[in-house]
């Protein structure tokens, strides 16, 4: 586990290491480079913000009239069984359906039992593992236009579960 | 479906706050909360900016086509339908690679590329193929290096180690990833036999 936490500390700046000596050995302008690619994130930034905006406010809607508590409160007796959090429920059922929903659930959970909580550690390693199934199906089969889906669905939301249900292992296991 | 989702949540709360009498609570939040996300957004510009500058040089360099001929003797493996010098697994490797750094909007129009390519062996059927549907769930299951996202939402919420998760999630995103194909196999071999 040690280790784990290690890879966490350097894998950016051996990453980064590396990026300047290839580089440098390919005379690249990387300067130049990074500002213009820079210029990508304002924009992927900026696109963002009204998703936060509408999704943030709903889910706080939700948290602060208590009704995702109850929700969680309910449900807590029957996940405690398998150790499975309850807080991060709502997060784990939203996470294959849409990717700025998830990414406002989990800043919400974040703000609420904070980054360094067990749940906000959960939470940030479940937004970060797994991508959108619905979506990316949509998205791919939508515009080559495949009809008969087959056997994706249940695979993709199977695999979803599983990479859940590891998320809250290893969570555990180092965090708990 | 998501337009429904959201209308959900916000209605369900504000009508859970008319009988819980928390609707002043409501009512803060609704304006607090959207103050919140724009800073939040503007927040993670900083990480964003960073990392896509950071990722303009590595693909400069060439370390993403690297790291793609890195992949390639596995990628051959996971895909046994697609023929070894196919233009599709040259697609599959670009867009895998794209999405491990983060480069979502450079992976997405490679996915749509390595499906056309994967179409076209397919007879361009409308029917999934088995190694479309592959395809699809290591895209599903989210192979990324590096949760950039995550890293500045935390960074926003003052956590004493942003980064703290960088290692747990790289090891959920690879089993995750492993169990995903093993299940990928699964249904393949189970519709095979159903047919015979």
């Amino acid at each position: 586990m040690g280790f784990i936490s290690l890879i966490s500390i350097w894998i950016i700046p051996c990453f980064i290491l590396m990026i300047m000596i290839a580089a440098s050995i390919r005379k690249l302008p990387a300067y130049d480079l990074f500002v213009e690619g820079g210029k990508e994130g304002v924009k992927t930034a900026v696109s963002l913000l009204p998703f936060l905006v509408g999704m943030i406010t709903a889910i706080s809607i939700l948290r602060s009239s208590g009704a995702l508590d109850a929700f969680v409160q309910l449900l807590s007796p029957v996940l405690a069984f398998i150790g499975f959090p309850a807080e991060v429920l709502p997060l784990a059922l939203i996470r294959p359906i849409s990717g700025t929903a998830a990414l406002g659930m989990t800043t919400e959970i974040i703000a609420t039992y904070g980054p360094d909580s067990f749940i906000g550690l959960l939470a940030s390693v479940m937004q970060g593992s797994t991508d959108t199934t619905l979506y990316v199906l949509t998205i791919y089969f939508g515009a080559i236009g495949i009809k008969k889906t087959r056997y994706a669905l249940q695979v993709g939301l199977i695999a979803d579960l599983f990479a859940i249900l590891v998320a809250v292992f290893l969570v555990t296991m180092m965090f708990g | 479906m998501i337009n429904w989702i959201w209308i959900c949540m916000a209605a369900i709360g504000i009508i859970y706050a008319m009988f819980s009498g928390n609707m002043e609570a409501v009512n803060q939040a609704i304006f607090d909360s959207a103050a919140q996300a724009v800073t939040l957004a503007i927040g993670l510009i900083s990480i964003l900016v960073f990392w896509l500058g950071m990722m303009r040089i590595a693909e400069e360099a060439g370390i993403l086509k690297g790291l793609a001929k890195l992949f390639r003797p596995i990628v051959t493996k996971i895909f046994p339908e697609i023929p070894k010098d196919h233009p599709a697994l040259g697609y599959i490797l670009s867009n895998l690679t794209a999405n491990m750094f983060g480069l979502g909007n450079a992976a997405t129009p490679l996915g749509i590329k390595a499906m056309e390519e994967m179409k076209k062996l397919n007879n361009h059927s409308d029917t999934a193929s088995r190694s479309m549907i592959t395809f699809l769930i290591l895209n599903t299951t989210g192979l990324t290096l590096i949760p950039t996202t995550v890293i500045g939402i935390r960074m926003q919420y003052e956590s004493a180690s942003p980064t703290q998760i960088v290692g747990v999630t790289l090891l959920v995103t690879c089993i995750g990833t492993i169990i995903g194909l093993i299940i990928d196999r699964i249904f393949y071999y189970k519709s095979k036999w159903r047919k015979s």
